[in-house]
């Protein structure tokens, strides 16, 4: 990243035209819709997007309609990455023998948490390694929603799904998330960062910073799913914002594996007695209700304990880098 | 027919001389996965990359899912792309098969036909490509690494036509072609570039009124691989149809151009019909078994039999016409096949040649004979035999079995 850093605000944003556009069909209260309106006004220029199978794609893209103002691919549930490949490639192909004109273009791969941490993961990795220039942003709303919320490798433990309905004997999910950034840092990439949408200006100067890299970028993005939450529409902001504040959803970027809070996170790490704790983030949700009852209750503790256990890992994390 | 330009002659095998045809095609991208029988493809074409002889860029991907995936987005992208797979690799591609083709970009893949597991086997036969017969796919079968050659070129010619817009897969008999080393006349690369041409784009209207090419442009942004529901999905699968239909005259154009600056055609490019046309009794065969065969058809004639061969070429789209011209007056048929279709009656080729000409008021006695798989060798005795069993059957005009297996322990 070699660029100057890219200074904006919100009226900058505001006046900026709408490369994903009104008219999709996504749920009210979305916090994906929400997200990929904003981030894709981060964009720097030509820019080609790439989409898998899920939720975002299906709202945009229903023929033959499109809220895409960009050139826009979608061919299937675990190849976003491999279409990101297939792109750059091309691109660069192009460009060599005078076919593309354009002195750069950058790739977007979009992917849902199915898309990336479960059936994506191996194109994920294989495109990584093989430094393909793109930037994978991965809007995680914790299950698989477009196919009516089962669980998928990153919801978190005791959230309630379709495939891990709260019941007499199992209380919702029995196994943790995966730490898919560790993951993903475990490449040796230049940019692993995660954001979420209630702090905006973090999130999109991170899309900025990811396009930069020549090469391989990955964003984790937390957007809440009102639907596949059941949380009250009005509220996916105060809940991407509780994710922060509560350290469920620590946000940092790391650049060529240096780690550092960002600013959100790092005044919880300045003044712990700011940090909230993970009732005030579950208790609004459906998918947590179950937790909150006289049997279920030391699975709350067990979230909170598990929470200041990474919040621990993560700030030891920073202070090494 | 005398070749007006020079060409130089080679030794090479099936696979080699189908990376030689790729190198000369001008390809853009070439997205891969190692599996045997193809490897050889792509590690020839590795080479041609590593010593600077292709501007391709060259993507070995960590599965055949994302090669394929990756073809599909660089042809999206405006690029001519190429893939070579087999077995397990092909049958790993299922999905994206079907998302090319009807995303109508023109991926020209090769396939040395393996069997498919369980129980593993790496050798010869068709069944991983007839699994993929609906996949929408044209699919072109060849006779010898000679053929391989031609028709990869042609390959790219057919597929990106704009009225065909569809991807093509050419397939070889693992080991019989991929592996075994012949005699290949290669044409200059000036010509072949001058044969391919450039890549050609269908023009599409967009919601701003502008006509722009069919591709992933940032000047253009257009929406590829959209939802499409109840009301739309129906017309566009109908259309790849009317592609197919396209084909069937564009396969006929490329091989009969390609005649003209290489002196070589395969029948009309379908169909490759050999001492068919006062014959009694036939075979239709895809493949390498059509060389054995014509040699038994030769040694029959001079027995007196009236004794001929149908190579079926081109298989999608199918050439029901021609099948049915060239059929009409044989009166007994055996259709060959490398694969099952188990629980079904016969194999996929029988099923297609029988269905085609069972619109014929009187059509041949058709039998089956399902023959090599996972590469079990078929001798000119056992093919012999087949002859010999239609010789009766167009006797009596009673076939006592549809479905026969050949050269099988039972």
């Amino acid at each position: 990243m070699t660029t100057q850093e890219w200074k904006f605000n919100a009226k900058d944003i505001a006046n900026k035209p709408d490369l994903f556009l009104s008219g999709h069909r996504a749920c009210a209260g979305c916090g994906p819709a929400a997200m990929m309106r904003l981030i894709m006004k981060a964009t720097r220029g030509p820019t080609i997007v790439t989409q898998a199978t899920g939720c975002m794609e299906i709202v945009g893209s229903i023929y033959p309609y499109s809220s895409w103002a960009l050139p826009w691919l979608h061919t299937a549930f675990e190849n976003a990455a491999a279409n990101a490949s297939g792109i750059d490639a091309a691109v660069k192909a192009l460009r060599k023998k005078g076919k593309i004109k354009q002195e750069h273009i950058d790739i977007i791969a979009l992917a849902g948490d199915g898309g990336t941490y479960d059936i994506g993961l191996q194109a994920l990795s294989g495109a990584v390694e093989r430094g393909h220039d793109f930037l994978f942003i991965l809007y995680d709303n914790e299950g698989y929603m477009n196919t009516g919320i089962q669980r998928s490798s990153s919801t978190p433990l005791g959230a309630a799904t379709t495939t891990t309905p709260a019941g007499s004997v199992n209380p919702g999910k029995l196994e943790k998330k995966k730490p898919i950034t560790e993951i993903m840092l475990a490449h040796e990439m230049e940019y692993v960062a995660t954001a979420t949408p209630y702090y905006w200006k973090d999130m999109l100067t991170k899309v900025r910073k990811g396009l930069e890299v020549e090469g391989p970028a990955f964003l984790h993005i937390f957007a809440p799913c009102p639907r596949g939450w059941r949380s009250e529409p009005a509220k996916t902001m105060e809940y991407s914002k509780l994710s922060v504040e509560s350290c469920v959803f620590p946000i940092w970027e790391a650049v060529n594996g240096k780690r550092t809070l960002s600013t959100p996170s790092k005044l919880i790490a300045l003044a712990p007695q700011k940090k909230k704790p993970v009732k005030s983030y579950l208790e609004g949700q459906g998918r947590f209700r179950h937790l909150f009852t006289p049997q279920n209750m030391h699975l709350v503790d067990e979230i909170q304990r598990a929470t200041d256990e990474k919040w621990a890992k993560l700030l030891q994390k920073c202070e090494q880098a | 027919m005398t070749p007006k330009i020079k060409q130089e002659t080679t030794a090479m095998n099936g696979d080699e001389a189908v990376a030689f045809a790729v190198k000369q095609c001008d390809v853009d991208v070439v997205a891969a996965y190692p599996i045997t029988p193809q490897t050889i493809i792509v590690e020839k074409f590795s080479e041609y990359v590593a010593n600077g002889e292709v501007q391709t860029e060259f993507i070995c991907t960590e599965s055949e899912h994302s090669a394929m995936t990756a073809c599909l987005a660089a042809s999206a992208t405006g690029a001519r792309t190429f893939t070579a797979s087999a077995s397990a690799g092909l049958a790993l591609m299922h999905e994206m098969l079907f998302v090319t083709s009807g995303s109508r970009t023109p991926v020209v893949m090769a396939v040395a036909n393996r069997a498919l597991s369980a129980p593993l086997n790496i050798h010869g036969d068709h069944s991983d490509s007839m699994a993929e017969r609906d996949s929408g796919w044209l699919q072109i079968y060849v006779e010898n690494a000679q053929e391989a050659y031609d028709s990869i070129i042609q390959a790219f010619k057919i597929a990106e036509e704009v009225g065909v817009s569809l991807p093509i897969i050419v397939g070889l008999d693992g080991f019989t072609i991929s592996h075994t080393l012949e005699r290949v006349d290669v044409l200059s690369e000036d010509v072949v570039k001058k044969f391919v041409g450039e890549r050609q784009f269908p023009m599409v209207l967009t919601h701003e009124g502008k006509t722009v090419p069919f591709k992933l442009d940032p000047e253009n942004p257009m929406t590829m691989g959209p939802n499409a529901l109840q009301n739309y999905y129906f017309e566009f699968k109908r259309q790849q149809v009317e592609g197919m239909n396209n084909a069937l005259k564009g396969i006929q154009e490329a091989n009969s151009e390609y005649a003209k600056i290489s002196g070589r055609s395969y029948g009309n490019g379908l169909i490759d019909p050999y001492k068919l046309d006062d014959a009694e009794i036939a075979i239709v065969c895809i493949g390498s078994t059509a060389g054995t065969l014509k040699v038994i058809v030769d040694q029959l004639r001079e027995e007196g039999m009236k004794a001929g061969v149908l190579r079926l070429r081109t298989f999608r789209p199918l050439p029901v016409e021609e099948l049915r011209n060239a059929l009409k007056n044989v009166k007994a048929v055996a259709v060959m096949d490398k694969s099952m279709s188990p629980g079904g009656l016969g194999a996929p080729v029988f099923n297609e040649v029988r269905n085609a000409l069972y619109d014929i008021k009187q059509h041949p006695i058709i039998v089956n004979y399902i023959f090599g798989l996972g590469g079990r060798d078929s001798s000119p005795r056992d093919l012999r035999r087949i002859f010999e069993d239609l010789t009766k059957i167009a006797k009596t005009g009673v076939a006592e079995k549809q479905v026969h297996y050949l050269g099988l322990r039972e």
